[in-house]
């Protein structure tokens, strides 16, 4: 039987060796499967991570000054930094404000080396329009023009933004700056704002997954136990405002909880509390956690609901009619076996609350400002580039947590539904 | 087949001629009704250009995403006087000549016609307005009322909430108005670290009883649910709470801040020759008239000055109401758009500091 299977090769009934044509049709199949995945594949390939990584690409990547200013910037990349600006750098100078004029492109670049040097972009919209009556010597030209031309600053803000590629956006993400002779240190404590808001952040975001763990834990449970129609019932109370748009809820909320608002007015009125001593519970921290942990709550429940539903009553029971309490056997019995929902829970909620940002901003006032607020703010103020460094330090952040996670809990544990 | 792709083909041509109109991006609330009212629909009634208002907290904001990603889909832009003018600097608008604009009524030229520095490289301006603040006088009444722009910070004789722009300008103009700088040194302090710090310790005083407003449509809201006490705001947002509304707000001008309001076309606009003649008609002597008419922001021409002018319920005279009256000018600072274009960055960044910090 061995000496049969060595020696005759075994063929399909075309002839052909069946392990090659059994090869043939795997690969077949493969490309099958490969072309059924393949709209999925683009779909995440175009809508994720080609936005992703021009995102970072755009956050150390800058040409607002190193394109429109081609001359100054190879003078600059010729000398070493340090080297005084000669007759030759001022007439480079002039030659790109005198196409900078043509083109409209001196905003463009003044604003990139206003990122690094502060007040300097009026230098540059200022000399672009007499651009045209410079004549040489150009360095006498251009002091006339503004005196800050001969500033040091000035050329070494312009060295740093004279290449494209720069880590001033993360520089200035980590509350630093550089100093006029290359080296860096940080800003000066009444501008640092990034760092504490970013640990800031992700402090809020755990204590409001840990509230939002807090509530949804009975109620979860409370769905898992009812019977059948009372949970249904219990069960669209929680999808309803899961269901509700983001911004009606947030703005409900801004009704119930301000100052004249229906729960301020009701404690008045109840004599709980004084008119003038009313309880500030919207436009600050208060009003963010309260309204996030409401809007975040279903993204708790659901997945601890989907893991306590298969959990057998009869551990408990058995766990009872050994001995233990009713504490110990929620303890070491029951919540043990709710920690892949917990853990599915506790990741959605507090990635989704370190990227929010409409109900800070809405509901946040002074102190209840997420780090996403100052991205928002820097893309409304068309720094795309610091907004596109300040999101990839969050990215960092939350790729950072999911390790941690996945080395400390696992993510095959992880229990969706 | 063939059926269903020739209608469908119509249908696209049907969507596409349904596009062709100007679509003007401003700020909402009364400002973008009154442009609608005075501009829009005359402008469509006289030349049959289908118009469009959408709605913005800051019209600038988008242009120059919209411009760098060759999608243009704004023709007009109301923004304030600094954003048309960095803009114009970026490239990211159409240069619009003031000789092509229409003369005034009584025949000036236009360069003439217009107020110093109301047509810009790029801009044409719409109105001059105000940030100004304003009281619940059911809350303040008679000698008790505040009355100068110090009383704003006044926590112990005026108690009660205060709402504030969310961000630097105006803001830190107002709260060295408040601390009692002329108006005329406001921006020399403000150009020294030690006068922001000023200004931020002004502000220090009244934060934790400040309600930070963003749209323009928010303080007059927040002066009607009774959630602040004074506030400041645009001064036609209360103009016209007080007078179509019949709101209790009264308006102090003391320390108020003032601006011309530009209408820009951004560069590659689908419309552009549209967009032009929109701008034209809506800049002209009428067209500034006309705003004026539903809301108290003062027109930029002479021309549009000369006769009184009446808001739109025909007894209630504008003049007293606008920015540049003579009496509201007594104690008034003109925006400084070269400070802002230069600082805008710098300073907001520290107000989000000041604004996170404790």
């Amino acid at each position: 039987m061995t000496d049969l299977a060595a020696n005759a090769l075994l063929t399909t009934a075309d002839g052909r060796p069946l392990k090659s044509a059994l090869a043939a049709a795997q690969v077949r199949a493969k490309r099958r499967a490969f072309l059924l995945v393949l709209p999925l594949l683009l779909f995440v390939l175009l809508t994720f991570v080609v936005p992703i990584g021009q995102m970072l690409h755009r956050s150390v990547y800058h040409d607002g000054f190193s394109a429109n200013a081609p001359a100054v910037s190879a003078w600059l990349a010729a000398h070493p930094a340090g080297t005084a600006p000669d007759e030759a750098a001022y007439a480079a100078l002039a030659e790109d404000f005198k196409a900078m004029k043509a083109a409209k492109t001196a905003g463009e670049a003044g604003t990139r080396v206003n990122y690094t040097l502060p007040e300097s972009r009026s230098l540059f919209t200022k000399t672009a329009r007499v651009a045209d009556d410079l004549a040489p010597p150009y360095r006498e030209a251009l002091l006339a023009v503004d005196a800050k031309w001969g500033d040091p600053l000035v050329w070494e803000a312009m060295r740093s933004a004279s290449s494209a590629y720069t880590s001033d956006f993360y520089l200035s993400g980590l509350d630093m700056e550089r100093t006029a002779d290359g080296g860096i240190e940080r800003v000066p404590p009444k501008e640092r704002i990034y760092v504490y808001l970013y640990l800031k952040t992700f402090a809020l975001s755990a204590l409001i997954t840990f509230i939002c763990l807090l509530l949804a834990f009975p109620v979860a449970h409370l769905l898992a136990t009812l019977p059948m129609a009372k949970a249904n019932l219990l069960m669209i109370l929680v999808l309803l405002p899961f269901w509700t748009s983001l911004l009606v809820r947030t703005t409900s909320w801004m009704v119930l909880l301000q100052g004249q608002g229906v729960v301020n007015n009701t404690l008045v009125a109840l004599g709980l509390i004084k008119d003038e001593s009313r309880l500030s519970m919207m436009y600050n921290q208060t009003g963010t956690i309260i309204v996030m942990v409401h809007i975040l709550l279903p993204f708790m429940i659901l997945p601890l609901y989907s893991v306590m539903r298969v959990i057998p009553p009869s551990y408990a029971r058995a766990a009872r009619s050994l001995g233990a309490t009713s504490w110990t056997t929620f303890r070491r019995i029951y919540l043990p076996q709710t920690l892949p929902g917990i853990g599915a829970g506790a990741l959605l909620v507090f990635i989704l609350a370190v990227g929010y940002y409409i109900t800070p901003a809405l509901v946040g006032g002074a102190d209840g400002q997420l780090f996403s607020n100052l991205i928002q703010f820097h893309m409304t103020k068309s720094n795309w580039s610091m907004a596109a460094a300040l999101s990839a330090m969050l990215l960092l952040g939350v790729l950072l947590l999911y390790w941690l996670y996945d080395r400390l809990v696992g993510i095959d544990k992880l229990k969706l539904g | 087949m063939k059926k269903i792709l020739i209608l469908s083909t119509a249908l696209c041509g049907m969507a596409y001629a349904a596009n062709a109109e100007v679509v003007v991006l401003s700020w909402g609330g009364s400002y973008g009704g009154a442009q609608t009212e005075a501009h829009l629909k005359p402008f469509t009634a006289k030349t049959g250009i289908p118009t469009t208002m959408t709605d913005s907290d800051n019209p600038a904001t988008p242009i120059k995403a919209q411009v760098e990603a060759g999608n243009v889909t704004v023709d007009v832009a109301s923004v304030e006087y600094a954003d048309a003018i960095r803009l114009c600097d970026e490239g990211l608008l159409e240069p619009i000549d003031i000789n092509s604009l229409p003369a005034g009524a009584d025949g000036t030229p236009a360069a003439e016609d217009f107020l110093a520095g109301a047509v810009t490289d790029c801009g044409v301006s719409t109105d001059i307005w105000a940030n100004i603040f304003a009281y619940d006088s059911t809350k303040f009444s008679g000698d008790a009322a505040p009355k100068t722009v110090a009383d704003f910070f006044d926590l112990e004789k005026f108690p009660g909430k205060r709402g504030l722009k969310k961000g630097a300008k105006a803001v830190l103009e107002f709260a060295l108005l408040g601390d009692g700088v002329p108006a005329s040194e406001v921006y020399a302090t403000l150009s020294t670290p030690e006068g922001v710090d000023r200004a931020f310790a002004k502000l220090d005083t009244i934060k934790k009883d400040v309600v930070w407003w963003e749209a323009g449509a928010q303080p007059p809201q927040l002066l009607a649910d009774g959630e602040v006490a004074m506030t400041t705001a645009y001064n036609g947002r209360i103009f016209n709470a007080v007078i179509t509304e019949g709101k209790p707000f009264s308006i102090i001008w003391d320390g108020q801040i003032y601006e011309n309001e530009m209408y820009v076309i951004p560069k590659g606009a689908p419309h552009m020759e549209d967009a032009l003649e929109f701008v034209k008609y809506a800049t002209s002597t009428e067209g500034l008239r006309a705003q004026a008419q539903y809301i108290s922001y003062g027109p930029a021409r002479k021309s549009a000055l000369k006769d009184e002018l009446l808001f739109n319920d025909g007894k209630t005279v504008m003049g007293p109401h606008l920015p540049t009256a003579p009496e509201n000018m007594t104690n008034a600072l003109e925006s400084n758009f070269e400070f802002w274009v230069d600082k805008d960055a710098e300073l907001n960044e520290r107000f989000n500091a000041w604004l996170a910090s404790n």
